[in-house]
């Protein structure tokens, strides 16, 4: 029976299997044979074997013991035994594996090998599997072969090339000048290999990027006759011609062009002819567009051409075709920083991509609304936002809605809007909210005087309707506590008053202190919260008291204990009781209760022209504080005195104690947006740490530090320790967590404030800790200048 | 560059696999799964790039089967696409009206074709013809065995 049947055969067999096990059984027969073959002396099935050996373990099963008979058939003369023999090499064996080195001589002597196909066996399987020693041994070979060969050799020579590169990055000094003259070839395949060879070479060395600038001209020429050209049906795809060489001149004139007034010059013109004259009907021309696109941000190119990018873009976003609009997003999302108006103008179709039914475009679209979000538009992106988020993929919720938080915070038109936008979020999602929300909205609503009456009435209704949402019913068990007396009185100029008594409240108080969906903190607050009542009603006082001797013996402790104090409140000091439940001060952001004994200092901050008003009495401007002389930046001493540590969340049972999120006192207040620019300070580990202003006047500068984990397990106790110039003060505000998610899924930021009075020039020293895989480490960065605010 | 190109079937039964860096095994065998699990739930018009880890993953249905590759951050998608098309229309050239029972009987000369078309993670010729001529001539070299009964079709 003639083998190559037998091989087909068995895949036949193999296939009708009706079970797993029947399988199974079958594999393990044949692999036996295999096996009993692979130690017979040579006959002529054996490359029909290894297939077979193969096959098998594409499915998934161990092949390992084929290895050495990929060894023995790459050193067969007969080239059908050699081509299955080098694809084995490239399935089983990795540069991991022993044997792998076994098989270097072979490559080295079909190297040189007569037949062009037996060399380009073993140029191919070099540049899949070479490790760094079988690339080091082979480099010269390749070397050669890059010089003086056919172009079918040529091309594939460059190829292999690159992955030495990769591997090796000192062996780039040895192609580079072969890699040039590459340029000069009319071969399509030998370009693009060339191409891709000397963008690989530029990446690694600043050198050779600096010697290669001299052949943007080649560059340009070379583009400029793919582009003028006529019909060329060897490399013609939907109109263009060859768009995959003209991707990759394109990308690495982007590279060449980068920080190079001269080399961005030359390239001017053809950018214009490329981006003007290619057809975008088709994948093809689209995918060139693009490219073009993205090399004319990344240079130094003139302002005609960037509109002209930034155009084409705005096209693409109208284009049927979600991928088109996917990259359209992708490419902005990159491009708002630092040409944030231009991108404004799209921000309709943006928006309409919200309601788009496809999720990746829909995550696209939520980043690209989310940094459009501007003092001018917030009423309207909001709107949107929180349509968006009521009907939006759970993955995305957490991130809408802290998004929308962020938003909120930094550009919310009047307390009462911000108030109602995280009501509306609570409601919605709030299950998927962060933490901190709620002391962050209960101290929103402290400073918020006017608006006390206004709230509590919200806020009732929304936890009579429902009692599910933890944070929300936090915050209203909370309000309800303590301005309870305006929610009974039944007056309200703000919103349609509530007409209850005494005792729908405390029922509403009570079903949440019963109910079995409340959290344990959910709980705590309704039972605080009934107590402050006592209080603030006159007819039910022997209610509350009933109620809370009954929590005197809960099984949960934390609630036992309050109610055990509750209790005592009532009997033996039920003198004090008044002046322990009276309203309490408008909670100050700045606190000193969080921050764990350290003084953080008090509110810096001047008075702004924010439109909320400032609370009298409690804000305490305590102009100096002893913040942060932490290391004496300037003595370099190492070792913190005292380190500005701001503890995230609330310390300690009680629930009001504020740790402080967001900035509400940083509002724009009808500034426009102006173009930030981040500056990456720490990259390690898959922990990247960028540095972000976020307003500056003369003598202050709030500034946002940024955590991301780009690894694949998550980092958790990150903490952030700042230290600046003596003349400097420093304020940090407690992070946004501690943890930060793998792949990218989630980020920490820390806001910090500097108050600089004397102008001097602004440096920090940051001291990075974190635990990743169960290591901790510890960094130190330096930042000598911070990134300014762009002008409009 | 190109990190990985995967085919499978709508059952998520593996075809092809390439892989351009070097991994062990249960990675592969854990990057095979995660693919098959985010591409085959995917509704039928919907976009076809998506993000995985710091990898763009790029995939296209042909027909009953998945061709779906990993790329790096700096690589253009839709150049992906194309390429993904090139190779499909390499293997009709090759087959003729190619189907997955070709691929699946065949598996050999769908990574003898691959190796003309990739090499390294990067588009090693960009000329259709050359490939095919590329195929055609190395196949004569084997023709003398009888081996391959399944010939091209000229």
């Amino acid at each position: 029976m003639s083998p190559s049947v037998r091989l087909q055969e068995m895949i036949r067999v193999i296939r009708s299997a009706r079970t797993q096990g029947e399988e199974r059984g079958v594999i393990q027969r044949e692999c036996a044979a295999i096996r009993a073959q692979f130690r017979q002396a040579d006959n002529g099935g054996r490359s029909h074997n290894l297939a077979k050996l193969l096959y098998v373990h594409m499915l998934g099963y161990p092949a390992h013991f084929g290895q050495m008979e990929c060894v023995r058939l790459i050193a067969s003369p007969r080239y059908s035994e050699k081509r299955v023999g080098y694809l084995g090499a490239m399935m089983l064996l990795d540069e991991k594996q022993d044997a792998s080195l076994l098989i270097t001589n072979s490559i080295k002597n079909d190297l040189s090998h007569s037949s062009q196909y037996v060399q380009s066996l073993a140029l191919c399987t070099l540049a899949c599997m070479g490790s760094a020693e079988m690339c080091r041994d082979l480099a010269p070979e390749i070397d050669r072969l890059l010089r003086a060969s056919n172009s079918y050799i040529k091309k594939k020579a460059a190829l292999c090339a690159v992955h030495i590169v990769r591997k090796v990055p000192e062996l780039g000094e040895l192609f580079t000048p072969a890699a040039h003259s590459l340029l000069s070839e009319k071969n399509h395949g030998v370009l693009h290999g060339a191409v891709v060879l000397m963008t690989e070479l530029c990446e690694r060395s600043p050198e050779t990027l600096a010697q290669f600038r001299k052949a943007v001209p080649e560059l340009v020429q070379v583009m400029k006759g793919l582009v003028m050209s006529g019909y060329s049906p060897e490399h013609n795809v939907a109109g263009i011609s060859d768009p995959f060489l003209q991707v990759r001149i394109l990308r690495l004139l982007r590279i060449l062009g980068r920080n190079d007034e001269a080399a961005s010059d030359a390239m001017n013109d053809l950018l214009a002819q490329v981006a003007t004259n290619t057809d975008s009907s088709k994948t093809a021309g689209s995918a060139v567009l693009y490219e073009t696109v993205l090399t004319v941000m990344d240079i130094k190119s003139e302002s005609g051409l960037r509109v002209l990018a930034v155009n084409i873009l705005g096209r693409f976003l109208l284009n049927n075709d979600r991928n088109i609009r996917y990259i359209s997003m992708t490419s902005l999302q990159k491009i708002v920083q630092t040409d944030h108006n231009a991108v404004q103008r799209h921000r309709g179709t943006i928006v309409d991509c919200l309601k788009d039914q496809d999720a990746s475009v829909k995550r696209r679209a939520l980043e690209l609304s989310l940094a459009l979000v501007s003092a001018v538009n917030i009423r309207s992106m909001m709107k949107e936002l929180l349509l968006f988020l009521s009907s939006c993929p759970p993955e995305l919720r957490s991130h809408a809605a802290s998004g929308i938080f962020s938003a909120a915070e930094r550009y919310a038109p009047s307390q009462r809007w911000h108030i109602d936008t995280i009501l509306h979020v609570l409601i919605t999602a709030g299950g998927d909210v962060r933490d901190e929300t709620v002391p962050n909205l209960i101290q929103l609503i402290t400073t918020a005087t006017d608006l006390h009456c206004y709230t509590v009435h919200k806020l009732y209704r929304a936890l009579v309707s429902d009692i599910s949402q933890q944070s929300l019913v936090q915050v209203a068990c909370w309000c309800i506590g303590e301005y309870g007396d305006l929610l009974l009185r039944g007056e309200c100029e703000e919103t349609e008053p509530v007409q209850v008594t005494e005792d729908d409240v405390l029922d509403a108080l009570e079903t949440v202190l019963q109910s079995h969906m409340s959290a344990p903190a959910t709980r705590g607050f309704a039972l605080t919260a009934t107590m402050k009542l006592s209080t603030r009603i006159t007819h039910n006082v022997d209610r509350i008291r009933s109620i809370v001797s009954i929590y005197g013996s809960c099984i949960d402790v934390e609630l036992q204990q309050r109610a055990v104090e509750y209790n005592a409140l009532f009997k033996k000091y039920d003198h004090m009781r008044a002046a322990v439940l009276e309203r309490m001060p408008v909670i100050d952001k700045s606190s000193p209760g969080h921050t764990n004994g350290e003084v953080a200092g008090g509110t810096i901050k001047a008075p702004d022209q924010t439109k909320l008003t400032q609370e009298e009495g409690t804000v305490t401007a305590q102009p100096t504080n002893q913040v942060c002389d932490l290391l004496d930046l300037l003595g370099g001493s190492d070792g913190p005195s005292q380190p500005a540590l701001a503890e995230p969340g609330p310390t300690g049972p009680d629930p009001v104690r504020i740790s402080t999120g967001g900035d509400l006192l940083d509002l724009l207040g009808g500034l426009d947006p102006t173009p930030v620019s981040s500056v990456t300070v720490y990259e390690k580990n898959g922990v990247t740490l960028t540095l972000q202003c976020d307003s500056q006047t003369d003598t202050d500068v709030t500034a946002i530090l940024t955590a991301s984990n780009s690894s694949h397990s998550d980092i958790t106790q990150f903490t952030l320790q700042a230290a600046v110039p003596k003349s400097v003060q420093l304020q940090m505000k407690a992070p946004s967590g501690d943890v930060i998610p793998a792949c990218g899924l989630g980020q920490v930021t820390q806001t910090i404030l500097l108050h600089n009075p004397n102008k001097v020039g602004l440096r920090m020293r940051v001291r990075i800790s974190y635990c990743a895989q169960g290591t901790t480490f510890q960094e130190t960065v330096q930042i000598d200048s911070l990134p300014t605010v762009a002008c409009q | 560059m190109m990190r990985f190109l995967l085919l499978f079937s709508r059952q998520g039964k593996l075809r092809l696999q390439k892989w351009f860096t070097p991994l062990g095994e249960r990675e592969k065998k854990k990057i095979v799964r995660d693919m098959t699990m985010m591409v085959l739930p995917r509704p039928p018009r919907s976009c076809n790039f998506l993000l995985w880890r710091d990898l763009k993953i790029v995939y296209k249905r042909y027909a009953s089967l998945y061709f779906c590759c990993g790329l790096e951050p700096q690589d253009n998608e839709l150049l992906a696409l194309e390429v993904l098309h090139r190779y499909v229309e390499l293997l009709d050239k090759y087959f003729g009206n190619v189907c997955e029972l070709d691929i699946i009987f065949n598996f050999e000369k769908a990574y003898f074709i691959l190796d003309e078309f990739l090499m390294g993670g990067e588009v090693q010729e960009t000329s259709k013809l050359s490939v095919a001529k590329s195929m055609e001539e190395s196949d004569l070299l084997q023709e003398t065995m009888e081996e391959y009964m399944s010939k091209p079709t000229f």
